[in-house]
């Protein structure tokens, strides 16, 4: 077990009685529950961690929270995670981190690890449980109203949790926190979140927040607890008391380890009872610093000085240089020493302009100390105020960009508005909690707590941007840090406006400023200061650059939360999808669905098992699911007259009983889906669309219902789920139905095509049989209701067992249809396509109005030339052209080097057909069906292949099949 | 581990000159298009009294918040030939502008998921080949080659059945590429003035023959509008419609990463597209938010949606950061298409509705637009993409078979 | 993620919403009376204003019905939510 000498005797937030081991680059430390990795760290007097992204300088821990630049780490372990500030990471037991210099590794082991999200409607959402954030909650609970207060540390207290002093109502301030904690978790209505963070506030009062669960446990997590949680929460009233983050200074070699913000120190003394060094010097701008002095004495630091850049003493000040501390007025830390570490400061004083005054070399003051404390002021926490475009203002007193007015619905209260006194946030923090119940329709009244600090009031700040360099000009002061992470200087922002850049967003994207892990949390104001010292002005003049979510990052897979895998989208899948699946289907994705494409016996690939079901369907009997396709019922007194409106053909006087193809279009003109309708009776219709279509059809029919004709009596209803269907095709077909069907007269005569017959199935199941073909075979479509689809299925498959009934799948389907040239929307089509260049023609009604016809006479629409879709037959009748393949004219050059060349359209279906004998396709062409009976080009590859130009019905043109 | 910080910029952009009474020709917009269409207008046609009129920041809107992707394999004749012609721009101009803005021809891979991705992948590939545009199909395992860590396992809920790649497509670094050309139509006189928004117009009958602005009237011979998701509110005020649409689309940055991505992944079916950037942080966009907005901003489930599909993809994303999500606005036409050309008002000139893919025709938008601006007729490249297309039908329609439209 | 306040089911998060673009652009009467400038504004343009715009909405995965929404297209607050067969709030467009 290694020592830990910097850990105080007593006090601080941990749990002394447990051991804990943690390794640090390999090197074995330990610390207890309650410490994070860089408490540890600091106890055991390690304060280095990898140097510099790109200057590869020696970098220390420098903050105590996610302000942190420096301190990031790998967490090791079964699969790692990279680029958490170490103090942010509690400490466990075993844990073993590395430390990056800003650039992270990607763990390639699976992440196994549950992530889930919650969805939370609240009357109050408090963010913060700091003072202010706490007295909201603690306020607005109490009238009842829901309240959930969100706190991205491990424990609630903010502030307070680094306080020594501080008291509440006569308290310790601690032991209010924990007073209104136990309140707040008893309230029914309440709800309490540590160690989750807001991050994002997005409209309507919607936040979204990310609850870290188990890391922190030290064992692994029960089973299914999510590792991390995001929360999503609407809430009515929304109090923003998320503090404020304190700024370094900017001067020469203040990247050096040893280099800590004072509140930070503060924090490690009085929560981690970690005594950071031995002899300190305070360098400030503002009297928050004389806390972390007063502490340190406490603590039985050493303080050598204060050095404070305002010119007297403020009264906090005086009050700390009366115990005996020496205080340095008007002056500041112009540089520091040392090797790995900080081992003294230079010392200067600064004119009224900031500057170093007299004889530089002479007048400066050399100072020893391990420890370096800064304070350069405090930067409201705005995000969130901001991510809603909440205004911000410069408020020259406070130094600070403060929220401007508020964002409807919201408060900001406590030092993320500037007010940085105990007393005031919690005054402000119970008036917002109290408004925001009241508001939500919870009245409520109450007093705020009254709070007490060593430091009352916040006293003046002095600003101060850029420390003197003790030579050189501030375009030479490349040891000037700005942004630690970034490893960007004064020099660089010089440089950046010496380009002729002048807004903070340029100077940005110049110098990568703010654009760390960190996000410019200590580094985004100095620039904006900085750059109002080299142009002139203030930096309320030159502005903020926009903040965005995350406000801390979050991880990809908290994110997904459950959406991964088999969650990710939704699986449809038929009620027979069984029966495929046993029977060795390969399946295909079609939308959603899992379609069967084929189904393969006995080692057969693809190809032969589509030749053996093609020539069931042509020659024997074969079936297939088709219950994919959408169903959408129609009904009511103007259902004809609506399909009339929406199909390009009549439907109106179709006979009940019948059947008829349709084809809708966009108000374009080009193909928006196709299908089969039945007329079931008068008033009610059942469409058919495509498998990928039916949401996009139902939502359209309900769109034009609702907006454009809402006098038209019609409601539409999905039927896909309701029903199986079963296509049942081929020659032999009639039999197996006969069979199944023994109450139906199947001839030809009495169940003509295009037709349909409701009955009872021998197995007493009531079934609608369709005379309709996608083949050109005899074939019937039996529907049933869903729940019987898988039993009627076997019971076909039981019937047609002696004829040697073959299932087969969409590739088949698409042979089938395509020796018919029946085209596929999606497929054949591409939303450039009209009914015309389908050749669809007939389908096209002359006689009444439809959706699209007016845009037929357009000039482009109604060219000649436009791409006919047309079959075509390879010359060399062994070529199964790709699908996607390009047309070109004969004796077209093909030197794409020397330049584009003409394409005359595409093949959309290209298969073998096994009842033709030979590979067969169909495309789009340009004027195709014109150049029937000519020879083109397929350019496959680098290969031309002769194509003959032919009608798209190849197989069976003159329909002889259809009735077996 | 230490790396390399991004290559340094020229000691010099650009001047902040105050507006001149009267320029030869305005570009209203100081994008990625206002600038090269500056400087094209300088360096092709000898007009160099062109003032660049900027409401805000030069490059400070999709410039600023685009992923970054150059590629130029579009399905129609029309869109390979703006894209392409981009593209070969692209690959000379560091050395035109002398500029260093870390054009990487990475490669981008287009994945197809569905036998119908399948279809117009290879369909695309084709017309691709055929139009000079480089060009290949990869089934799944030759993807896994060229990016290791894409998830090619069929026990997917989508798997991966293969990619189109363009081998010459990449990224580039986008701000470096606006200062670079505002670097060199400043040094050819241009005036960029930013801080300078256009309130109106000064019309001669159906002439325009100046703007108004927030810093004076300016008169000029010739406009040009190059303001992308603020066409429509400027059409307007030059007094007619566009039919384009202002939606926010977002993207997102992660944490810096050690390099584990070298190329550019795009997926139609799952929306997302995603590159490593230079300096190692994942780059990546997704779907536009559906509603009309110009609030820079859209919906977090958009987000969400996106990283759970990256995760299918790319499971060794999990337990990366995301930094940073922004949006943009987009302006998106009825065709997925641009629209480059004359008005109804005379001398005043159109180039907007890029939507998602305006970035990567920075070269062409700039070239055929100050072509067209500097003759009054369109270059052959942007003719096809005229407002007239809209009444004859002509339409350029990169929603269908054009893969992504990003 | 905007909330939007159906009129028959009430507010519910965006998500549950399909977006319409603009409302108030009518079906012509007689698309064969236009011109095919007149046709292409009907098929294409629509106004895309910075502030006020009425939009229609669908309640996808509630209701299933069409409403129309006044919303600001910068600051993307709701400023009206009415029925189809409801007269157009002033101010929008």
């Amino acid at each position: 077990m290694s020592a830990q000498p910097h850990r105080l005797p007593s006090g601080g937030r941990i749990d002394r009685d447990t051991v804990l081991r943690l390794t640090v680059d390999g090197q074995e430390l330990t610390g207890h529950p309650g410490d994070t990795v860089a408490s540890a760290m600091l106890a055991a007097g390690r304060l280095d961690v990898a140097p510099s992204i790109y200057r590869g300088r020696p970098r220390g821990i420098v903050a105590a929270g996610v302000e942190e630049p420096n301190a990031l780490l790998e967490v090791l372990g079964r699969c790692s995670e990279s680029m958490l500030p170490a103090t942010t990471v509690s400490l466990v037991d075993g844990l073993a981190v590395r430390t990056l210099s800003g650039l992270g590794r990607l763990d390639p082991t699976g992440d196994e690890a549950v992530y889930d999200k919650k969805f939370a409607h609240t009357d109050v959402l408090v963010v913060g449980a700091g003072p202010a954030g706490l007295a909201a909650a603690w306020a607005a609970a109490r009238s009842g109203a829901r309240v959930i207060l969100l706190d991205e540390q491990s424990e609630p207290g903010g502030s307070l949790l680094s306080c020594r002093e501080e008291t509440v109502n006569g308290s310790p301030a601690l032991d209010w926190v924990r007073e209104v904690v136990a309140e707040l978790e008893s309230a029914p209505e309440a709800t309490v979140l540590s160690r989750t963070t807001a991050f994002g506030s997005y409209d309507d009062n919607y936040v979204v927040a990310v609850q870290h669960r188990t890391d922190h446990l030290g064992h692994p997590a029960p089973e299914g607890m999510s590792r991390r949680r995001v929360w999503h929460i609407r809430a009515a009233r929304v109090v923003i008391a998320t503090g404020a983050h304190e700024r370094p200074l900017v001067f020469a070699g203040n990247d050096r380890p040893g280099v800590l913000l004072a509140s930070a120190v503060r924090g490690y003394l009085n929560r981690y009872a970690v005594a950071p060094c031995s002899r300190a010097v305070v360098s400030t701008t503002n009297d928050s610093a004389y806390d972390t002095v007063t502490d340190l004495v406490a603590a039985g630091v050493e303080v050598a000085a204060v050095i404070d850049a305002r010119p007297t003493l403020s009264p906090r000040a005086a009050e700390v240089a009366g115990t005996g501390v020496r205080v340095v007025p008007g002056s500041a830390v112009v540089e520091t020493t040392g090797a790995s570490r900080v081992d003294g400061v230079l010392v200067g004083a600064l004119d009224e302009d900031g500057l170093l005054g007299g004889d530089v070399e002479a007048d400066v003051e050399t100072i020893a100390c391990d420890l370096l404390a800064v304070s350069g002021g405090w930067s409201p926490v705005v995000h969130l105020h901001s991510q809603r475009q909440g205004r911000l203002r410069w408020d020259e007193v406070l130094a600070a960009f403060v929220p401007e007015g508020t964002v409807r619905g919201q408060r900001v209260a406590g030092s993320a508005r500037g007010t940085f006194d105990l007393g005031g946030c919690l005054e402000e923090g119970t008036e917002a909690g109290v408004a925001a119940a009241v508001a939500a329709g919870f009245p409520i009244e109450a007093e705020a707590p009254v709070g007490r600090a060593a430091t009352g009031e916040y006293g003046p700040v002095r600003q101060l941007w850029l420390v003197p360099g003790r030579r050189g000009e501030p375009a030479d002061w490349h040891e000037h840090f700005v942004d630690l992470q970034r490893d960007q200087t004064v020099a660089d922002v010089w440089r950046a406006t010496g380009a002729g850049l002048r807004g903070i967003e340029h100077v940005k994207r110049h110098t990568s400023i703010g654009t760390a892990h960190d996000q410019g949390r200590t580094s985004a104001v100095n620039a904006i200061g900085v750059l109002a010292a080299a142009l002139g002005g203030t930096p309320g003049e030159i502005g903020t650059t926009s903040y965005r979510a995350p406000y801390t990052p979050v991880s990809f897979a908290a994110l997904a939360g459950r959406e991964r895998g088999d969650l990710f989208d939704p699986e449809r899948t038929t009620p027979i999808h069984p029966w495929h699946v046993a029977h060795g289907a390969r399946f295909e994705i079609v939308g959603q669905w899992l379609r069967p494409r084929y189904f393969p016996r006995d080692g057969e690939d693809i190809d032969a098992a589509v030749a053996r079901e093609s020539r069931a369907a042509r020659r024997g009997v074969a079936m297939m699911d088709a219950s994919t396709l959408g169903k959408i019922e129609v009904c009511g007194a103007d259902a004809g007259e609506f399909l009339d409106r929406v199909y390009t053909n009549a439907h109106r006087r179709l006979p009940v009983g019948s059947a008829r193809y349709g084809v809708m279009c966009k108000p374009d003109g080009m193909i928006l889906d196709d299908g089969v309708n039945l007329r079931l009776d008068e008033n009610r219709f059942l469409l058919t669309t495509t498998t990928g279509g039916a949401a996009g059809v139902l939502d359209w029919l309900e769109e034009w219902l609702q907006t454009e004709w809402p006098e038209l009596d019609v409601y539409c209803t999905s039927v896909t789920e309701q029903w199986t269907t079963i296509a049942v095709v081929g020659p032999k077909s009639r039999q197996v139905v006969a069979r199944v069907a023994p109450d139906l007269d199947v001839s030809a005569e009495a169940f003509p095509f295009m037709t349909f017959r409701e009955t009872t199935l021998a197995s007493g199941v009531p079934a609608r049989i369709c005379r309709i073909s996608f083949s050109g075979e005899l074939a019937y479509e039996i529907n049933v209701s869903g729940w019987y689809g898988l039993a009627v299925w076997e019971q076909l498959y039981a019937a047609g067992a002696d004829l040697d009934i073959t299932p087969y799948g969409t590739e088949t389907m698409h042979v089938l249809r395509a020796e018919k040239g029946y085209p596929i929307v999606g497929q054949d089509t591409d939303g450039t396509v009209t009914p015309q260049d389908a050749g669809m023609d007939w389908v096209v009604s002359k006689r009444k109005d439809f959706i699209g016809n007016r845009s037929y006479t357009r000039a482009d629409t109604a060219r000649a030339d436009r791409r006919h879709l047309i079959g075509l037959l390879p010359v060399d009748r062994v070529t199964r052209l790709p699908e996607g393949t390009q047309i070109i004219a004969p004796d077209t050059p093909v030197t794409p080097e020397r330049g584009p060349v003409p394409m005359l359209g595409h093949v959309t279906s290209s298969y073998h057909s096994e009842a033709l004998g030979r590979p067969f396709a169909l495309a789009l062409v340009a004027g195709g069906r014109d150049r029937i009976g000519e020879t083109l080009i397929a350019q496959v590859g680098d290969s031309p292949v002769e194509v003959l130009v032919a009608g798209p019905v190849l197989y069976d043109p003159e329909g002889n099949r259809r009735d077996g | 581990m230490t790396t390399n910080p991004l290559p340094e910029h020229p000691a010099l952009l650009w001047r902040n000159p105050e507006p001149k009474p009267s320029y030869d020709a305005i570009v209203v917009g100081g994008g990625g298009h206002g600038l090269a269409t500056a400087y094209y207008l300088a360096r092709n046609h000898g007009i160099g009294n062109v003032a660049v009129l900027e409401k805000g920041w030069l490059a400070g809107g999709n410039m600023a918040r685009n992923t970054t992707i150059i590629r130029s394999n579009y399905l129609w004749d029309e869109s390979a030939g703006i894209y392409e012609f981009a593209l070969k721009q692209w690959e000379r101009l560091p050395e035109e502008l002398d500029y260093d803005f870390l054009f990487s021809q990475r490669g981008v891979l287009n994945l197809a998921h569905t036998l119908q991705d399948v279809r117009e992948a290879r369909r695309r590939v084709d017309a691709n080949r055929l139009n000079g545009v480089d060009a290949e199909w990869l089934d799944a395992e030759e993807v896994a080659e060229v990016c290791p860590i894409v998830n090619i396992s069929p026990d997917v809920r989508y798997p991966v059945l293969g990619a189109t790649l363009q081998p010459r497509a990449g990224i580039a670094k986008h701000d470096h590429v606006a200062w670079a050309f505002a670097r060199a139509a400043d040094a050819l006189g241009v005036d960029l003035i930013q801080n300078c928004a256009v309130t109106g117009f000064v019309k001669d009958g159906d002439r325009v023959v100046g703007v108004r602005t927030t810093r004076g009237t300016v008169n000029a011979g010739v406009v040009g509008l190059a303001a992308a998701g603020h066409s429509g509110v400027l059409a307007e005020q030059a007094g007619f419609r566009l039919p384009v649409r202002s939606q926010p689309l977002q993207a997102l940055v992660s944490e810096l990463y050690e390099p584990v991505h070298p190329t550019v992944v795009m997926s139609n079916h799952v929306h997302v597209y995603v590159s490593q950037a230079h300096k190692g942080e994942l780059v990546m966009g997704a779907g536009v938010d559906s509603y009309n907005g110009y609030g820079r901003r859209g919906s977090f489930h958009v987000i969400e949606r996106q990283m759970a599909a990256a995760i299918e993809l790319f499971p060794i994303f999990a337990r990366a950061h995301v930094l940073r999500t922004w949006g943009g606005i987009v302006d998106v036409s009825p065709d997925a298409s641009p629209i480059i050309g004359r008005t109804p008002v005379e001398n005043l000139y159109v180039n907007c509705g890029w939507g998602t893919g305006g970035f990567k025709a920075t070269p062409s938008a700039g070239w055929t637009m100050a072509h067209t601006m500097a003759t009054g007729e369109p270059h052959p490249l942007n003719a096809p993409f005229s407002l007239e297309r809209f009444t004859t039908g002509a339409l350029i329609d990169e929603h269908g078979a054009a893969a992504v439209a990003h | 993620m905007l909330l939007l306040d159906c009129p028959w089911c009430g507010p519910r998060d965006e998500t549950e919403y399909h977006y319409g673009g603009q409302a108030h652009v009518r079906y012509p009467q007689v698309p064969a009376d236009l011109t095919d400038q007149e046709w292409a504004e009907y098929l294409f343009f629509r106004d895309n204003p910075e502030g006020p715009f009425a939009e229609r909405w669908v309640h996808s995965t509630g209701c299933r019905r069409w409403f129309n929404v006044m919303r600001d297209t910068t600051s993307y607050r709701v400023l009206a939510v009415y029925r189809p067969t409801d007269p157009r709030p002033e101010g929008s467009r």
